[in-house]
């Protein structure tokens, strides 16, 4: 396998994240977009670590793991309070700090 | 001592300079060291007087060995010299401006005289100024008054004279004024000022006329040419008549005396010292001391007619007539003094000069003497008044020691024998009647009677009658009744060195030597005219005396310028005093200053004012402009178009400012991507 085919999946998984970040409106969807950038960024971190033979690059990904867990525990905890607040998690909705 | 005569006038005014700077923080306020310099100026003079005397007298024990008889011999031919000390103050080519002293005799003889008087004067003030308000300021100008005195005095050239003059000038004006918060005092001050100035320009214009004529401004060289005949006659009689014009202005000559009377608003003791020692006499002696250029100038020697004595003539008698319709008893005095004056350059013009110097000593003792007298007389009589008719009269009973030496100085005013006016005043008659000059013997006869008279009105008002003022009046202290015995005692003597019917003359043989003098006549004691002029005096005391002590015998008399015409018309003319202050300030004064008021006026009006104006209207047409321009415009249209500015672009921001997140992240991603393009197109 080719590094390039990993680089190519992980552009694809990032690209699809930014989509779902600007353009779903509902909050879970774009925390799950959010979910899906940084696995794509996993991926190319994991994959130059096998290329290069560099150890370094899994240990970040396990970082970014680790990290990717507590922030959903946090944005799902605003999504929730948007939830309450606005009885619907359309994000749309929230802009109370238009100017 | 003789050659450092400078000390004398030199410590008054170093006395002036520490008064003025630290009196008002001494005990007695300054006077003490007014009285310590004048004091030892004094005894300086007295020593001065004692060295002088010893010299004469010497020179005359040598002269006599050698077969010369007198001092009065020229110096090249063994005279007695005088004692020169000066050095050059600046040069400008060829000519030096000098200053030092020239003592001689008639300089010894003022210098004696100026510092007793001014001695005097000074004690009798402590008491008589005593709480005043302006003390110290008082001392210290009394001090400055006496060292310009006796620097005009021992002046070796004319610049120097004209230095002590001004000075003598300002210093009687601002004591005149003393008590300037009265209108009628400070103008008083500035009458005598301005009169006396008239004088001045005369006086400037003749030091100048005589400086081209004899190329120097020192006095004894100019007198040595005037007596030699190197200067032309025409050049003496333009300078003589110029220092003329300043005698009359300064020794209240007619007809600008009008200031003397008024120059009374000043304190007693300064009117003392104006009229006996300072101001008036410093006239009469730049006559002494440029003697040789009037004696040639108006040919004194021919006898007859000449300025000079005219003026002192007119003088005698306006001044004396005047006195007879004074209420105020320091006037009659004043006119008194201006009449004496007369009597002094009347005796200048008739070559009497010995005669003129000795009346000049002998009047400023009792003249000093008379007011002090009337200081102490209101002092304690009258409640600071000097008014005779109402608030004086009888006061002999209650001042004995005031009274006495009053009357002393009266009868020795009114040249009774053998007090010391006789003695000079009949010198003076004397060499005018033989030095042909009979018509002003007569005008000094007239002069002696009128003296007499109108003294005698004065005492009896004063001393005798009624009290008719307020209060109780008591005898004077010490501090001012020994100053008027002391002058009481010298107006008793001083006639005595001098008294030619004795045999003695001592005060010609000491006074007269080393001054340049052209020959004059010194005529012997003359037994008749002695007696007339004697004579004359008592019958103008007799007649005043019976018309003022017999009152009420009187009658007819009584009330007679009431209730005739004439009579009345003279008196009118006599109180408003011939008319002459009217022509003065209503025709002269007011002719000159009208057309200049009212050309003052047209340029103020139109050239000040306009132009006042017009700066005004100019500065509101800018201001205006400025306002809308400016201001309006430029200032506010910048800040105005800074906040518009700042609001638009706000508002364009505001769209920016969404509040959307995803619109925020397309914005981020959206940089991202253009970012990477430019760095990739980059390399």
């Amino acid at each position: 396998m080719a590094l390039n085919q990993y680089l190519v999946l992980s552009a694809f998984l990032f690209c699809t994240g930014v989509y779902g970040v600007l353009a779903r409106r509902n909050g879970v969807l774009v925390l799950l977009s959010v979910e899906l950038m940084l696995n794509a960024v996993n991926i190319n971190l994991v994959a130059f670590a096998a290329f290069t033979k560099n150890i370094s690059g899994q240990v970040f990904a396990l970082f970014v793991i680790t990290i990717a867990a507590a922030e959903v525990g946090v944005g799902l905890a605003i999504v929730l309070l948007i939830y309450r607040n606005m009885r619907s998690p359309d994000l749309d909705r929230v802009d109370q700090l238009k100017g | 001592m003789l050659s450092n005569a400078w000390l004398i006038p030199l410590l008054p005014a170093a006395g002036f300079v520490v008064i003025l700077f630290v009196g008002k923080h001494l005990p007695r306020k300054g006077a003490e060291v007014a009285i310590t310099t004048v004091g030892a100026s004094f005894v300086l003079a007295c020593i001065v007087l004692v060295q002088w005397i010893q010299r004469v007298e010497d020179h005359d024990a040598h002269g006599a060995l050698r077969g010369f008889g007198r001092a009065l011999l020229p110096a090249s031919e063994g005279g007695l010299t005088a004692v020169d000390h000066s050095f050059t103050w600046w040069q400008n080519g060829a000519v030096k401006f000098a200053v030092g002293t020239h003592i001689d005799g008639l300089a010894v003889m003022m210098l004696f005289m100026v510092t007793l008087v001014s001695l005097l004067v000074h004690v009798y003030s402590t008491v008589y100024m005593e709480g005043d308000r302006r003390f110290t300021h008082y001392f210290a100008l009394l001090n400055l008054f006496t060292a310009s005195m006796l620097l005009l005095v021992v002046a070796d050239n004319t610049l120097e004279v004209l230095i002590g003059w001004e000075l003598v000038g300002f210093c009687s004006f601002a004591l005149i004024g003393h008590w300037w918060e009265e209108k009628p005092n400070s103008d008083a001050a500035v009458k005598a000022f301005l009169t006396t100035r008239v004088g001045d320009v005369g006086l400037m214009i003749g030091i100048i006329v005589l400086f081209f004529a004899a190329g120097s401004f020192d006095i004894a060289a100019i007198n040595a040419k005037a007596l030699n005949g190197d200067i032309s006659h025409t050049l003496l009689l333009v300078s003589a008549s110029c220092l003329l014009i300043g005698i009359i202005g300064k020794s209240g000559q007619f007809p600008l005396h009008t200031w003397l009377p008024d120059a009374m608003a000043g304190p007693t003791p300064v009117s003392a010292l104006i009229h006996a020692a300072t101001m008036v006499v410093a006239g009469v002696y730049l006559g002494a001391r440029l003697y040789p250029v009037f004696f040639r100038g108006f040919s004194i020697a021919n006898g007859g007619v000449n300025a000079m004595a005219l003026i002192g003539g007119i003088t005698i008698v306006i001044g004396a007539v005047l006195a007879f319709v004074q209420r105020d008893i320091k006037k009659v005095l004043a006119y008194s003094t201006i009449s004496q004056l007369g009597y002094m350059v009347m005796a200048l013009g008739v070559g009497a000069w010995v005669a003129a110097i000795f009346h000049l000593f002998t009047h400023a003792f009792f003249k000093a003497l008379l007011f002090l007298g009337a200081g102490s007389v209101s002092h304690s009589g009258s409640h600071h008044s000097f008014d005779m008719k109402s608030d004086m009269g009888g006061l002999r009973k209650y001042m004995p020691v005031t009274f006495v030496t009053f009357v002393i100085g009266s009868l020795a005013l009114a040249g009774i024998f053998p007090l010391a006016g006789f003695w000079s005043k009949d010198e003076i008659l004397v060499t005018a009647g033989t030095s042909g000059f009979t018509a002003f013997l007569v005008v000094g006869l007239v002069g002696a009677f009128l003296t007499a008279a109108y003294m005698t009105r004065c005492v009896y008002l004063t001393f005798f009658g009624e009290f008719r003022g307020h209060g109780e009046p008591h005898e004077s202290p010490r501090t001012l009744t020994v100053p008027l015995v002391v002058l009481a005692v010298m107006s008793v003597a001083a006639g005595f060195i001098n008294a030619e019917a004795f045999g003695v003359e001592k005060f010609r043989d000491w006074f007269e030597g080393a001054v340049s003098l052209p020959a004059l006549q010194h005529p012997a004691f003359d037994y008749p005219k002695a007696v007339i002029s004697v004579t004359v005096a008592v019958i103008g005391i007799g007649i005043a005396a019976y018309l003022w002590f017999q009152r009420e015998e009187l009658g007819p008399f009584r009330g007679f310028t009431q209730r005739n015409a004439l009579a009345r018309a003279g008196y009118r003319f006599l109180e408003n005093k011939y008319y002459l202050d009217d022509l003065y300030e209503k025709v002269i004064v007011y002719g000159i200053k009208a057309p200049i008021a009212r050309i003052s006026y047209w340029f103020d009006q139109h050239v000040i004012d306009g132009a006042v104006n017009g700066v005004g209207r100019g500065t509101a047409k800018v201001a205006r402009e400025t306002y809308e321009v400016v201001d309006q415009k430029v200032v506010d249209g910048a800040v105005n178009g800074l906040a518009e500015t700042t609001g638009e672009t706000g508002g364009l921001l505001r769209y920016v400012q969404s509040g959307r997140v995803q619109r925020y992240a397309l914005t981020l991603f959206a940089a991202v991507g253009v970012l990477s393009l430019a760095l990739w197109l980059v390399y």
